[in-house]
């Protein structure tokens, strides 16, 4: 009984780590129409950032967070700025390869100047290891990454919901029209939200290096689950992928533990019947462009 | 629409006009090329890097020409997709006329080239892939790698000697993981040992927590783990994580989960890790700290097991060359490596004249930390031990 | 195109061959002779070339975009690998047809899930249902030979005549005319009343569907045709390398072909061949120039591309002199084009 809950936290953590990743993602595709596969490319620059500091320079892993998400942001905005922002136009296969050839481009300078070995951050003693919460074994790791992601996710939906910039963003994923008629800088929330989906990727990617492992082919090798938490929750809420990364960590972790024979095939089959099921995700609306 | 067409298909002309002038190869006399066939990009991508650097080094130390001969080394990326590795032996061979193919990141590469190598008759040097069937393909393939049933067997009869009773089981589900658990659990079970869990991790595999918490539950002495190079790291720590290190389960398994180039990064979670292998940057001969500082002194990293195969690969070609006087065709060359044997980083080694894989010890180790880092530290061998999943046959 | 032209003329004359058209098949015969210690490459391109036309006629003429379309080559390619290995069908063109079959009753079953839903949903889909087969593939080792690939697959000479050789000359021959048929058939194929009610529907599915168009029959139709020709690129790939393994159903296989036909355009059918041409060139040259970091420049390529706009990269190339010459006749003339944001 205790290693069910075990699997339960597990699959917590792992869909919560999932939802920092990719909900930047489900942003700039719901917001923007954008389809950004190079998303997975600020992940890896994130955890880079962080590995560099806490290994190098011996920055504390809690100061490398931060500056990791602040430094992913950075880039996503210049980056915004000076190219993807005349794309928003174009057709999305146009964007399909200008940002695969970003992530190529991507990979392969990390690979250069980071060299092509996967790379581990050296943790504190104090996230190493299980602590007993209540008869159930916990890793202290994914415990934090469950309290992080947990305040974040509150966060997110407390900016959505109460805060002008919310508002204002809300009403630019409704219809960026009508809200640019309504006086709305469409284009400056645009470029915020799309640093923020960066950073946010980035504080994923130094998060997750512990746990998904990290070298210059995290953006190819991720891409996929990425899509699928964005396709499953659909992209016009924050909820829907969130509730859509709990529901695969979970469906993932358990289906491995249970029937590990068929490990490999729960998160594909689980993305399928709902798609299948509802082909705008989970929580989608019949999408309004 | 209409007129983008026609844009586009005279570009298209033109463009191959063009490239006609670029497809030409140029050959050069009293050489000996060598195609170097190895993933340099993709998921692979660290094996042919550390490949390519041994190679380089090797020609560093010992020089470019060998009996007279000037050695021409072509490297080549296949990214580990068999097509590519075919392809580009293919050109390699008939295009640029190299007298040697090498690498093999992975064995379907290897297989691929195969028939090849038999029907030009050039050596195919099989530096990393390490599945058994290899060298049964083709009677040009020589092999300076190693196979996995070598260090899995002898894991399997070492852990039945050593007390350990109860094993669960962790390795990926591919050709690779199947043959390791195969011969460990034949030799482990032949030893008196019982398996209480055996699970298969899917290869593209992020999260083991899952499959580790299966491990947990099954309370065996030990888990055997095999996993591809990369996701060892992972796999280790997350068994930290898990507190598998402190409820008393000790980690046994192949020596390539223990990689010297990532052993570091790992932590001290892989503390007390048992694995069998042929290499160990901890090796205590003469050779091997020279190699190891030589290594480090090029490329600032700590040479993992595939850089030692493809040192040793480049010698085997060195000194069948020496043998031959120069002469580079396949059936003296073949003939020359067969039965060759001489003093690697790793220890004496050599290649079987029969089945031209290689025989060589296999190092019991243990994870141990000395000035600060850790290294394999080896404490007892097995000498000259060939490819037990041929010996059966 | 003027007013008073009706459709129907507008869809002969596109129905018409051009000289372009014929130069380029011209050159393709030619490159037999040019290239010939090139053959492998160019089977390649053959093989590419057939897949990414496979898909043009799914995503430029109906409007469903996939990103599993390996799951069709990977069926092909097991499909005569199999054939081959237990001697089945000895005949490589009849086992060419039964791979193409195999897997267009794969599309044709499949089809049932891919053509509801959005884009996006549709990638997905395509996606998970070839990471499905890549998994069964692995998982059925005793049949596909798992990880290690098929092995023992020997190709007999087609039609019993000729044998594949070293050099690959049979192999790409045999290929260029394969491609070259089945061309034909797409040309047919999308130049008939059903080719033009695809674009209807591609353009707007609910007008489609009102002026009497069985939309979700047309589109599985469709689906189903480009899942037979992906099968018989797979298994020309199968025939010409003696290969089956896991990788032919793999992600990056199925976004390389994406990339091949965005490169060469869709909806012209030339897009798929010209873009296998050109992304092959380009990988060829920048890997024998550095075989570590060639990826960096594909994506240079890449993003040059979308950021500097095809037609104009086209335009560009050809008719540089001429181009520049306007500009230099009508300075003033030429207003700023906004569209990309390079100069």
């Amino acid at each position: 009984m205790t290693s069910l809950f075990t699997i339960l936290f597990d699959g917590v953590a792992y869909g919560m780590l999932l939802f920092v990743l990719a909900c930047g993602l489900a942003v700039t595709l719901g917001l923007m129409n954008f389809v950004n596969l190079a998303h997975g490319a600020f992940a890896m620059a994130g955890g880079y950032i962080c590995a560099v500091l806490v290994n190098n320079s011996g920055v504390p892993f809690f100061v490398a967070l931060p500056i990791a998400f602040v430094a992913s942001a950075l880039i996503g905005l210049v980056m915004e700025q000076s190219l993807y922002k005349h794309l928003y136009h174009r057709s999305p296969l146009d964007q399909v390869l200008f940002t695969i050839g970003l992530v190529f481009m991507s990979v392969t300078a990390v690979d250069y100047i980071m060299g092509s070995s996967q790379i581990f951050i050296h943790l504190p003693d104090v996230l190493q290891g299980q602590v007993n919460l209540f008869g159930i074994g916990v890793g202290r790791y994914r415990l934090m990454i469950i309290v992080i992601c947990g305040l974040l996710t509150l966060g997110l939906q407390l900016i959505l919901a109460k805060t002008r910039f919310g508002s204002r963003l809300r009403a630019a994923v409704d219809d960026p029209r009508a809200a640019s008629g309504l006086g709305i800088n469409v284009p400056q929330v645009f470029a915020l939200t799309f640093a923020f989906g960066s950073g946010l990727a980035g504080l994923g990617g130094a998060l997750g290096a512990e746990v998904l492992g990290l070298d210059p082919y995290f953006p190819l090798k991720f891409m996929i689950y990425f899509l699928i938490v964005v396709t499953v929750g659909g992209s016009s809420t924050i909820t829907g992928p969130f509730l859509a990364s709990l529901l695969l960590g979970i469906a993932d972790v358990a289906g491995k533990y249970y029937v590990p024979k068929l490990g490999a095939f729960v998160i594909y089959t689980v993305m399928i019947v709902i798609l299948i099921w509802k082909p705008n995700g989970l929580f989608g609306r019949t999408a309004a462009r | 629409m209409f007129i983008r067409t026609k844009t586009a298909l005279r570009l298209a002309i033109g463009a191959a006009l063009a490239s006609a002038v670029a497809f030409t190869a140029a050959q050069a006399q009293d050489t000996v090329k060598i195609g170097l066939i190895v993933p340099m990009t993709g998921g692979q991508a660290s094996t042919g890097k550390q490949l390519d650097n041994a190679v380089k080094l090797y020609m560093q130390q010992h020089g470019d020409t060998v009996a007279g001969k000037k050695i021409e080394v072509i490297l080549k990326d296949d990214a580990a997709l068999p097509d590519n590795t075919k392809r580009l032996a293919q050109e390699l061979i008939v295009n640029d006329k190299v007298n040697i193919i090498a690498g093999f990141g992975v064995t379907p590469a290897a297989l691929a080239a195969a028939p090849l190598a038999t029907q030009a008759k050039v050596p195919e040097v099989v530096m990393v892939a390490g599945t058994s069937i290899i060298t049964e393909k083709s009677p040009y393939i020589v092999r300076t790698s190693f196979t996995l049933p070598q260090s899995a067997a002898i894991m399997g009869d070492w852990a039945a000697k050593n007390g350990i009773k109860k094993v669960a089981t962790l390795t990926s589900d591919y050709a690779p993981g199947n043959d390791a658990l195969k011969f460990f659990k034949d030799h482990f079970t032949a030893g008196g040992g019982q398996i209480v869990e055996e699970v298969k991790t899917p290869l593209a595999n992020p999260d083991f927590a899952p499959f580790l918490q299966r491990m947990k539950d099954a309370k065996p002495d030990a888990i055997f783990i095999f996993v591809p190079a990369g996701q060892g790291g992972n796999l280790m720590k997350q068994y930290a994580e898990r507190g598998l290190d402190k409820s008393g389960i000790k980690v046994i398994g192949t020596g390539d989960v223990m990689d010297d180039d990532l052993l570091n990064g790992m932590g001290d979670a892989v503390l007390g890790a048992v694995t069998a292998h042929n290499y160990s940057a901890a090796h205590p001969s003469q050779m091997n700290k020279d190699f190891v500082a030589a290594y480090k002194k090029a490329y600032n990293a700590r040479p993992g097991f595939v850089a030692v195969f493809g040192y040793d690969g480049m010698h085997l070609i060195y000194e069948a060359l020496k043998k031959t006087g120069g002469k580079a065709d396949g059936d003296s060359l073949i003939a020359a490596m067969k039965g060759m044997s001489w003093e690697s980083p790793r220890g004496p080694i050599s290649i079987d004249p029969e089945t031209r894989d290689i025989v060589q010890n296999i190092y019991m180790r243990k994870v141990e930390k000395k000035d600060g880092e850790l290294w394999n530290v080896e404490f007892e061998t097995f000498k000259d031990v060939k490819d037990p999943g041929k010996a059966k046959k | 195109m003027t007013a008073e032209r009706t459709v129907g003329d507008l869809a002969l004359a596109r129905a018409r061959w051009g000289w372009t058209e014929i130069a380029f098949w011209l050159f393709a015969v030619a490159s037999i002779f040019l290239f010939s210690d090139r053959y492998l490459i160019l089977t390649e391109m053959a093989w590419l070339g057939l897949f990414a036309l496979s898909l043009d006629l799914i995503l430029g003429y109906a409007g469903i975009v996939s990103l599993g379309h390996a799951a069709f080559f990977g069926v092909g390619a097991y499909s005569a690998g199999l054939l081959a290995v237990h001697g089945i069908i000895k005949e490589p063109v009849l086992a060419l047809l039964v791979a193409g079959l195999a897997a267009m009753v794969l599309g044709f079953v499949t089809s049932f899930l891919v053509i509801r839903g959005s884009e996006l949903s549709q990638l997905m889909v395509t996606l998970g249902i070839a990471l499905l087969l890549r998994e069964l593939a692995n998982k059925f080792s005793n049949i596909t030979g798992g990880f290690d690939g098929l092995q023992g697959i020997s190709i007999d000479p087609i039609l019993g005549l000729f044998a594949f050789d070293l050099y690959g000359k049979t192999g790409y021959i045999y290929c260029l005319v394969v491609l070259f048929v089945l061309f034909l058939l797409a040309r047919r194929i999308v130049n008939s009343p059903f080719g033009l009610s695809l674009r209807a529907i591609r353009n707007n599915p609910l007008r489609a569907a009102a002026i009497g168009i069985p939309v979700n029959r047309r589109l599985i139709a469709i689906y189903t045709i480009s899942a037979f020709y992906a099968g018989i690129a797979g298994a020309l790939f199968t025939q010409t390398t003696a290969l089956a393994s896991l990788d032919v159903f793999s992600f990056e296989r199925s976004a390389d072909l994406l990339l091949v036909l965005v490169i060469g355009g869709t909806g012209y059918l030339y897009g798929g061949l010209i873009g296998a041409v050109v992304f092959r060139i380009l990988q060829d040259v920048f890997s024998s120039w550095t075989p570590q970091f060639w990826q960096f420049w594909i994506g240079l390529v890449l993003v040059l591309i979308v950021l500097i706009g095809r037609d104009r990269m086209y335009r560009g190339v050809l008719w540089l002199p001429r181009y520049l010459f306007q500009l230099f006749r009508k300075a003033h003339a030429k207003p700023a084009v906004s569209d990309g944001g390079a100069p």
